[in-house]
């Protein structure tokens, strides 16, 4: 058993498990945190992907244990102040979410590709969140959202 | 009708804000309970084979593990499930003593965690006597072929010839006559949330609760039960608020509810069981993979006299319940939005060594679609027609509805010739097609593709029967089945507030969004005040065997129940408030949320005084009136009848439509296709909340698309499963997504209360064919016509290569003429008797079985 | 799908990692970014006794200009990559290529050291080490040597580096201004692995071709060099018919195998197509 100890959404945590022990499974069984989902657990649906120090990662193909010392941020820090993110109100505005089970990952994924990316196209918004699969929504909602979001976020807070 | 303020609207959903800040609640997000235990599933690796013994005792000398339960213990503990066929199919919640693909469940180790679990499942051993293996359902029926049941004595589950009308007649007196072959490939619409159960046993009480992401309860409860032997008040079935996507792939949870149930009451701790990606793909459901022949009988005019079907559908290892769905499910709507009477339907069922099949979005109507548009256009190009317009000769008429097909559907509304004219409007069809000529003139493979597609909703479950020979269901202890039903209950609380509760399991459908949209309308408040709970209990929740939210309920049957219990509470109401006035109850109206006299002088009692009076003094209720302000609805359509003795069924109770145009370019160096228009104009009836709607057709369009370019579940000779990880199976990603124009058409049902009807598998249904019809028309000029799905880049590009080189030998003057044709419009092709090149499948062997992810 | 039990180290520096791979003699297994074998792992197709987790090595993640190159350490991320001016202006088809690399959240961890490493035929970054005939840098027990790309690739996800290395170092020639590139590639999805990639690089001299390089992603059990194809370029210029010569040699070079993606075929006809392609783009950026 190893010792991690780490920050989520600005608040220290410590926990202790095996070295095999998936990050994303850390987050939901021994934190608690269950807004960060699994739903392929190799790397290719997106679902689980939480920012590790600042930028997107997908937490099913990474160890708790190298998350040792990390700041994380889940779906759960989106909201600051009791106000939704820009990104969550355009989710809502634009229907870019039905069932809500990749939506996490979409979040985390669409907040990294803009900090990078502030004034995208539709290609490179579609190109940004192919990281993550939705099966629900055919992913129209979602562009429209992250285009609003876009929009939004320049025009400052 | 009441007042129209908040139907119509597109609503914000009320549950996106607690989906959007991680604070949903699906099955893997809260034991319910302390102490759980968790599950890993033995699997078999072969894809049939004897099983001559386990050994458990390695694994359950492992670190935590807390039991070990195997197919000896299902054979000892459980009975197999009925299923939908008279074959002696033998289908328990886990191989007992053959098994029969890759995958099955052959044991199930509990442990006190997911790892510990997994670690264990390696060291179970079981022992295997590998049998001969087989996977296409043709090869299946041969004499020779390995048999997979031998108590079924041959790969046929089932087998039923339909006859309507006098088809031998038809094509006796066609002047046209054309067959075509098509195949429709195996994929399922893989949620991203995976399955995943939580069962508890009290052995004092004798009383199993499961939680799952189930779609249920429907016909599954009552089968569970009897597996387990429980009686079905002791088997509790509990759904989490949220489920992650469905598409009809979690009805098919029901076997690995009993298997873990029986898990929990062998160990005696309560088991939790999350799937995994690779078992999903493995092992959940998937639709069929078909083989069908078409034939049509027409008159030179384009008028279709008749058809006739013949397919095989795949279900594989076993026929699981509510299979042969895949058959007969459309049965009403066999013939479409087309108004010929004389129809042969030859239906096979067949057993092969693969995973098994059940409803997955559009419950075969893709294939039914797929097919009869695609020999729709073989038909137009014959006659020389355009594809419009030999559809436009044959589609049913507005002053038809309701409309009896002959095979037992009653289409309930619709304007079919206006849906496809706004279709062809949106899409600019007469402007696509000069914008074709000028491509084909440039060498380009433009291409325009149309579908029309009746959208059937709320199936009703006398379908099933129609896999039952007629002498069968005439039989005395035969029992008929028949109905669609839901409920719900609306409860107005001592303060004035409304609780609705629902008997559904929405996946993501927004169902708390539509219900306040319709009680706020009908209570005359607004949707914020409508708390909405839809946590499906089968203890609480007031359901009958068809209730669950699969075949597009909700819209139809589900705000049906909502409406009209708002409608009996309101009544109520009047009544109460004309007992406290003292005057007629006719002479009083609910408007604007209080009950007030019409015409609008006097006073006015509030929802909100009356409910307070009510409750706190039910000696000012009027005698005879229960106490207390709810109101609970059961609708159920009294057009859900059972099959009659012709074997015609109104297989669902409303029925809308969808009319598609889609343009695409193919580039024939690399076989890639570029979707460049996608019109969808959809006849749902009455919508309630567009932006909802509209969600569902994108993405039902995106499931349909993905089935006909990316998704396959596809094997090896040997039956291993060769898109077993999410780097193989191609679920579309939103570069691959197309944006897509819709527009609705109102024909509201004269069925429901509020006109609307079912919208959920959408164009899941009509995607395949309206993209194959474009594929095939941008190939027109090498004489290649689709259809095989999917269409891969590699299979595309070997058909078009043949053709490009039969063309480069041909002489160049019928290139020549072949050219000029297409610049000049003429749609009758030279090559319109060439063998069609999709129907050979390119078996290639994979590399390696590892997954291949994006290196480090 | 968890990953099996194995011990878990996080050294500081290459020294103390070469010091465990020892220990562990060939059943250690290097984790860098972790993108190919955490699923790996979590299948359950590897089962190393122990992982070595390169990740708190500051001294790995670094991009320098030396001499007329371009050194990277083997942990520099694949999203780093992407916005380095000096990736930008001294190999601009890297840069190209990193684009074509998985997705975001996947070149946030995926590191260059790690994808040549892997040696997956159909990955993008062992194409471009092949076309800019670049090395990389291998320490080990008894010292470090540089191998060539030529030398690297063995077969599928196999290279020539023993057990007991470590990849430390990318080094990549500079193109020198005006050198023509492009890395074109066909995959069934955005971010899946090409089904064919192909880069070029064009170095010209009017129309007259000074230099030209092509390498394949996806059309064998490694990177493919088309020698015979360049040569046709570098003899008889950039024309349209040398072009399609090249091309056309190109799919006689390749001898792809058959997966679920693309048939050998396919594959073979794609690597002329994307040859093409790929040419007529680098000549539209080259100068000179």
């Amino acid at each position: 058993m190893m010792t991690v100890r780490l920050k989520v959404n600005g608040v220290a945590h410590e926990g202790r498990c095996e070295p095999r022990k998936l990050l994303v499974d850390f987050i939901r069984e021994d934190l608690g945190l269950t807004g960060t989902h699994v739903g392929c657990e190799h790397g290719i649906c997106g679902a689980c992907t939480i920012m590790v120090n600042g930028e997107s990662a997908r937490s099913c193909i990474m160890l708790a244990v190298q998350a040792d010392g990390a700041e994380l941020m889940t779906v759960e820090g989106l909201m600051q102040d009791g106000k939704l993110h820009p990104l969550q109100e355009a989710f809502r505005e634009h229907h870019g979410l039905q069932c809500g089970f990749c939506t996490p990952g979409m979040l985390m994924t669409a907040l990294d590709f803009l900090r990078t990316n502030p004034s995208p196209s539709d290609g490179e918004i579609r190109e940004g969140i192919s990281a993550v699969l939705c099966r629900c929504t055919g992913y129209q909602g979602i562009v429209n959202a992250v285009r609003a979001a876009a929009a939004t976020l320049r025009g400052g807070r | 009708m009441s007042e129209t303020r908040w139907i119509g609207k597109a609503v914000k959903r009320v549950e996106d804000a607690r989906l959007l800040t991680g604070r949903g609640t699906y099955i893997d997000d809260h034991p319910p309970l302390a102490n759980i235990w968790h599950a890993a599933i033995v699997r078999s690796p072969h894809a049939h084979a004897r099983i001559l013994g386990y050994d458990t005792a390695a694994a359950l000398m492992m670190e935590g593990v807390g039991g070990v339960i195997t197919g000896a213990d299902v054979a000892r503990h459980t009975k197999p499930f009925s299923v939908g066929v008279t074959a002696p199919v033998h289908y328990y919640c886990a191989a007992t003593d053959r098994v029969r693909f890759v995958g099955e469940p052959v044991a199930v180790v509990v442990a006190r965690n997911r790892y510990l679990a997994e670690d264990a499942a390696e060291v179970v051993q079981v022992r295997y006597d590998p049998l001969p293996v087989v996977l296409d359902p043709e090869r299946a029926l041969e004499s020779d072929a390995p048999v997979l049941h031998e108590a079924v004595g041959s790969n046929l589950a089932g087998h039923r010839r339909l006859v309507y009308g006098d088809p031998d007649r038809a094509f006796r007196e066609a002047d046209v006559v054309l067959d075509e072959r098509f195949s429709f490939p195996k994929y399922g619409s893989t949620p991203i949330e995976t399955y995943g159960v939580i069962a508890k046993w009290d052995p004092l009480d004798g009383l199993c609760t499961v939680w799952s992401n189930f779609m249920g309860p429907f016909i599954m409860h009552p089968l569970t039960a009897r597996v387990l032997g429980l009686p079905e008040n002791k088997l509790r079935f509990i759904v989490p608020p949220d489920i992650g996507g469905s598409f009809g792939i979690k009805s098919s949870i029901y076997p690995y509810i009993a298997l873990i149930a029986l898990a929990a009451m062998r160990t005696g701790v309560p088991v939790k069981w999350i799937e995994d990606r690779r078992e999903h793909l493995l092992a959940s459901s998937s639709g069929t993979d078909r083989v069908a022949y078409r034939e049509v009988a027409a008159k030179k005019d384009g008028t279709i006299l008749g058809m006739r079907f013949r397919w095989l559908d795949n279900v594989g290892g076993y026929i699981r319940s509510p299979e042969p769905g895949c058959s007969f499910r459309p049965t009403g709507n066999f013939v479409g939005p087309y108004r010929f009477q004389h129809l042969e339907v030859d239906a096979s069922v067949v057993m092969t060594n693969k995973s098994l099949t059940g409803p997955n979005r559009g419950y075969a109507c893709g294939h039914l679609y797929f097919e009869t548009e695609g020999i729709m256009d073989r038909l137009a190009d014959r006659l020389g027609l355009d594809p419009v317009e030999i559809r436009r000769r044959n589609l049913v008429q507005p002053d038809q509805f309701p409309y009896r097909t002959p095979t037992g559907g009653l289409y309930d509304s619709g304007d079919y010739p206006a849906a496809l004219d706004r279709a062809l409007e949106l899409a600019r069809y007469d402007e696509l097609r000069r914008e074709q000529a000028k491509a084909r003139a440039a060498g380009r493979y433009f291409g325009i593709g149309l579908a029309l597609a009746v959208d059937p909703s709320v199936s009703n479950m006398g379908y099933v029967a129609t896999a039952l020979d007629p002498q069968f269901r005439a039989k005395p202890e035969y029992l008929p089945k028949s109905g669609a039903v839901d409920s719900a209950t609306i409860k107005i609380d001592p303060l004035g507030r409304v609780i609705a509760i629902l008997s559904t399991t929405p996946q993501g459908q927004g169902h708390q969004t539509v219900v306040s949209q319709i009680v706020a309308d009908e209570l005359g408040l607004v949707p914020q005040e409508v708390t909405v709970v839809d946590e499906m209990d089968t203890f609480t929740r007031v359901w009958s065997i068809s209730s669950g939210t699969y075949s597009s309920r909700f819209g139809s049957v589900g705000t049906s129940a909502v409406a009209l219990a708002a409608r009996k509470l309101k009544a109520k109401l009047v009544e109460y408030a004309a007992h406290l006035m003292d005057l007629p109850a006719e002479s009083l109206e609910f408007r604007d949320g209080a009950v007030r006299p019409r015409g609008g002088k006097g006073p006015a009692y509030s929802v909100k005084d009356l409910a307070g009076r009510a409750h706190w003094n039910t000696e000012s209720l009027p005698e005879g009136m229960e106490p207390a302000l709810q109101a609970t609805a059961v609708f159920g359509f009294t057009v859900a009848k059972a099959v009659d003795a012709q074997d015609r069924v109104n297989s669902s109770n409303t029925y809308g439509f969808i009319a598609e145009v889609m343009a695409v370019e193919v580039d024939p160096d690399t076989a890639a296709i570029k979707i460049l228009r996608y019109v969808t104009v959809h006849d749902a009836g009455t919508i309630i909340n567009p932006m909802i709607a509209e969600g569902q057709i994108y993405g039902g369009a995106l499931h349909g698309l993905g089935g006909a370019l990316y998704e396959e579940l596809q094997y090896d000779d040997d039956g291993q499963l060769l898109t077993g990880t999410f780097m193989d199976y191609l679920v579309p990603t939103a570069s691959e997504a197309p944006t897509i124009d819709i527009a609705h058409i109102v024909s509201p049902s004269p069925l429901t209360p509020l006109g609307s009807k079912g919208l959920g598998e959408s164009s899941s249904m009509t995607a395949p064919a309206v993209i194959a019809n474009a594929v095939s028309d941008a190939l027109a000029p090498l004489g290649i016509k689709i259809n095989d799905l999917p269409m891969t880049p590699t299979k595309l590009w070997t058909i078009i290569e043949r053709a490009r080189s039969r063309e480069r030998s041909s002489d160049a003057t019928s290139r020549a003429a072949n050219i000029e044709r297409a610049e000049t419009g003429d749609r009758s092709r030279v090559a319109s008797g060439a063998a069609h090149e999709s129907g050979d499948r390119s078996r290639l062997a994979p590399i390696s079985g590892h997954p291949r992810n994006k290196p480090a | 799908m968890k990953p099996p039990k194995f011990e878990y180290h996080a050294p500081r520096t290459v020294d103390e990692a070469l010091a465990l791979l020892g220990r562990y003699g060939g059943d250690a297994k290097v984790l860098a970014g972790g993108q190919s074998l955490m699923p790996l792992l979590n299948f359950r197709l590897a089962r190393p006794a122990a992982l070595v987790d390169l990740n708190r090595i500051p001294s790995l993640a670094f991009i320098e200009e030396s001499g007329g190159g371009v050194r990277l350490g083997a942990m520099t991320r694949q999203r780093t990559i992407e916005f380095s001016p000096v990736i930008a202006q001294r190999v601009p088809l890297l840069k190209e290529a990193t684009r074509w690399v998985g997705h975001l959240p996947i070149r946030t961890r995926g590191t260059v050291g790690g994808s040549i490493a892997h040696a997956d035929p159909s990955a993008e970054y062992p194409a471009v080490l092949t076309a800019l005939e670049g090395e990389v840098v291998a320490r080990g027990a008894k010292g470090e040597r540089v191998i060539k790309a030529a030398d690297l690739f063995q077969t599928y996800l196999t290279t020539n580096l023993t057990p007991d290395e470590i990849l430390t170092e990318v080094r990549l020639p500079a193109m020198a201004a005006g050198t023509g590139y492009a890395l074109e590639e066909f995959a069934r999805r955005h971010g899946d692995f090409a089904i064919i990639g192909i880069a070029a690089v064009v170095v010209r001299d009017g129309q007259r071709c000074k230099t030209a390089r092509l390498a394949t992603a996806g059309a064998g059990p490694v990177p493919v060099r088309l020698r015979a194809a360049e040569e046709i370029l570098e003899r008889d210029g950039l024309g349209e018919a040398a072009i399609d010569a090249a091309a056309r040699k190109a799919t006689e070079l390749v001898d792809p195998d058959s997966d679920i993606h693309g048939s050998a075929d396919y594959r073979r006809h794609l690597t002329g197509v994307l040859t093409k392609r790929a040419l007529v783009r680098a000549m539209g950026v080259a100068r000179g």
